[in-house]
């Protein structure tokens, strides 16, 4: 095993443990919604939804990162270049997580002034990091990057997946910088805080989550390269194509031109394009091996992963986004549901493929299979759509009788919270929360379980 | 051509992100333009001396700010210079109390309390807050509120004490008029008029 991949796994690790950590602080945000007096003005809901949501960009980033170590020796035959500064960084990340964490449950706000945003909380969504730990953020990934670019210098070999992953992370490191100003007018601040949010999280990240998968599926179903490599560029030119022009979408209320509507809602619907795509290339790939494999986990999340990113990210998205829709859909639970469903799919299942990818090569099993993996993903699915069905009929009660009915005033938003709509689905969110977390348990502990010794499937050549 | 050869899509990706970038440039100078402070759509701070209405617009099919006659912040008229500061103050509030963990501001952020792209305009002040506090103005109730929210719940789910001065709470109330000038293409729709518009 290569030495970036030992890090992989130290990765990965943090990764998993920060996954449950989001998961606390979601089912905690959740409850709010039941017992409104919970820890009243001793930890309220803004804190617990700051965690839930930062622990849900950091640990995914912690997984795409590992993904990256677990694979460039592999791809460019060769050590990686500057791991001792690479294993330093993965201190210095870890360190700085628990510490913002702990000033966010302890200190959680302070005075309205530039000393709360470099040291407490700066109250952007997502990015509530204070400044001196988002600058450690940019150093850990300027280090991967100079990681991976030197790496594919020093082994004087550039593959096309290669390529794409150092072109991506120009943008991924350049849209992040925006993470720390105070901009005092909130237009022209969610303005570029969107080229951080969608850039990040409907572009760069399609695309490094593209690349991993792009690894994981010639590693795992033993794709072709030509295929694999086809099949990236295409995503890349629809997702970049529909998504740098489909961050208009945000831009229908903040203050911006009127064009920006249709715009927005024109690209947006042409985003869930390369994710329609994807899933034709998992069908494809799976009809090819006829579904079998020596990694069932590993398949069938990559499967998840092609469908969940479809139906989350590009149904979803596409059925509340167009500007006639979105007037009145925008901002209520409907949104979360969208939210939740595109991260599941995009990401969240895409990392759980790799950690099984790397779980394989650490047991030395030549077939991974058996019967917890199965609960592990049936439970985590059934708890995610489940949650996700919860707040779209929350979001469309808001929707409805909130937004369009109501006018969108105080007593509007009361009177939709109280909706008995609302309410089931704020009840449903929570009960599936608690199926999807005990899924989350079965994943870890299959994932910390020695798999049985059983033989492995004779290997399907593919043309080329 | 050779569609299965993959240099093809390897141009295809290149050119068209390319072309999408060098558009996605020239909309963003234009926006800037536009929303600027005193641009088209976002008035200056001094907005705040001002009266501020949104009414249905029906040429643009769409609720809009309209601007009226003085109506001085806390009775008193302020400079533009005085009326930045506030602005600074408010927007520092509402980053370091993470406001928009809990609310929206345009419809962004989180989604346990109230919108508040239009709070300044919510009749809830005048019919529920000023009676409750013992407050004559608007502003002087928002102030009262902001700074003991806990004193004055208006259901079960009530906003928490923040520790919010004086003074940061004068410049949350100064922001919030501000943003309520915001020409935001109609959003939220039919604002405090439920149900009366097409």
């Amino acid at each position: 095993m290569y030495r970036s991949q030992k890090l992989s796994l130290r990765y990965y690790t943090a990764a998993v443990a920060l996954f449950g950590v989001m998961i606390v602080f979601g089912l905690l945000s959740a409850l709010y919604y039941l017992y409104p007096s919970l820890l009243f003005n001793v930890f309220n809901f803004n804190m617990s939804k700051i965690l839930h949501i930062d622990t849900l960009v950091i640990w995914l980033l912690m997984g795409f990162l590992g993904a990256v170590y677990w694979y460039l020796p592999k791809e460019l035959g060769r050590e990686v270049e500057g791991m001792w500064l690479a294993e330093l960084m993965f201190w210095v990340f870890c360190a700085a997580v628990v510490v913002v964490a702990a000033v966010f449950v302890f200190v959680q706000y302070g005075a309205a002034n530039e000393f709360s945003m470099w040291f407490i909380n700066q109250g952007r969504k997502y990015v509530e990091a204070p400044r001196w730990a988002a600058i450690g953020i940019v150093v850990v990934m300027l280090v991967f990057a100079y990681n991976v670019i030197a790496t594919c210098i020093k082994a004087r070999k550039m593959t096309g997946i290669m390529w794409v992953l150092v072109l991506d992370l120009i943008p991924l490191l350049a849209v992040y910088l925006d993470a720390f100003p105070a901009v005092t007018n909130m237009s022209v601040d969610l303005y570029w805080w969107w080229w951080l949010v969608h850039m990040w999280v409907e572009s760069t990240w399609e695309v490094l989550i593209g690349c991993v998968m792009a690894l994981v599926l010639m590693d795992v179903m033993g794709t072709s390269r030509r295929i694999v490599e086809t099949w990236l560029y295409i995503e890349v030119m629809l997702v970049l194509g529909a998504g740098i022009l489909g961050l208009g979408h945000h831009y229908f209320w903040i203050g911006t031109p009127q064009y920006w509507l249709s715009i927005g809602g024109f690209f947006s619907a042409l985003e869930p394009l390369p994710l329609l795509g994807m899933v034709v290339h998992a069908i494809y790939d799976a009809g090819t091996h006829r579904m079998k494999t020596n990694n069932q986990p590993a398949f069938w999340w990559i499967t998840a992963e092609a469908f969940g990113n479809f139906i989350g990210a590009g149904i979803w998205g596409f059925m509340m986004t167009l500007p006639q829709i979105n007037l009145f859909s925008h901002g209520t639970q409907w949104t979360v549901s969208h939210g939740h469903f595109a991260f599941y799919g995009a990401y969240v299942c895409g990392v759980i493929a790799v950690l099984y990818v790397a779980k394989q090569q650490v047991s030395g099993a030549d077939v991974l299979g058996g019967r917890a993996w199965k609960w592990g993903f049936g439970l985590l699915n059934f708890g995610m759509v489940g949650m996700v069905m919860g707040l779209l009929l929350a979001g469309m009660a808001q929707a409805f009788y909130g937004r369009a009915m109501g006018g969108s005033t105080l007593m509007a938003f009361t009177t939709a919270s109280e909706n008995p709509w609302f309410v089931s689905g704020m009840y449903a969110r929570m009960l599936f929360g608690v199926v999807f977390a005990a899924g989350y348990v079965v994943l870890v502990y299959d994932l910390l379980t020695s798999p049985r010794r059983v033989p492995a499937l004779q290997a399907q050549p593919e043309p080329a | 051509m050779d569609i299965e050869d993959p240099s093809f899509w390897r141009a295809g990706a290149i050119s068209t992100t390319l072309v999408m970038l060098v558009v996605l440039a020239f909309l963003s100078i234009d926006s800037m333009r536009v929303i600027s402070v005193g641009g088209a759509n976002v008035p200056q701070y001094d907005v705040i001396n001002h009266q501020i209405g949104y009414t249905y617009n029906w040429s643009r099919r769409a609720d809009v700010p309209v601007i009226g006659g003085p109506e001085p912040l806390f009775g008193k008229t302020v400079t533009a210079a005085e009326a930045t500061a506030l602005m600074r103050t408010g927007k520092l509030v509402i980053q370091s109390r993470a406001c928009m963990d809990c609310h929206t501001i345009f419809g962004n952020g989180a989604y346990y309390g109230p919108d508040l792209t239009k709070s300044w305009l919510d009749p809830a002040w005048q019919q529920i807050w000023m009676p409750m506090t013992g407050k004559a103005t608007r502003e002087d109730a928002m102030v009262e509120f902001l700074m003991h929210p806990d004193k004055y719940p208006t259901w079960t789910r009530a906003m928490p004490n923040l520790q919010l001065t004086q003074d940061e709470a004068r410049a949350t109330v100064a922001y919030l008029k501000w943003l309520s000038s915001v020409d935001t293409n109609g959003f939220p729709a039919n604002f405090g008029q439920s149900g009366k518009q097409p």
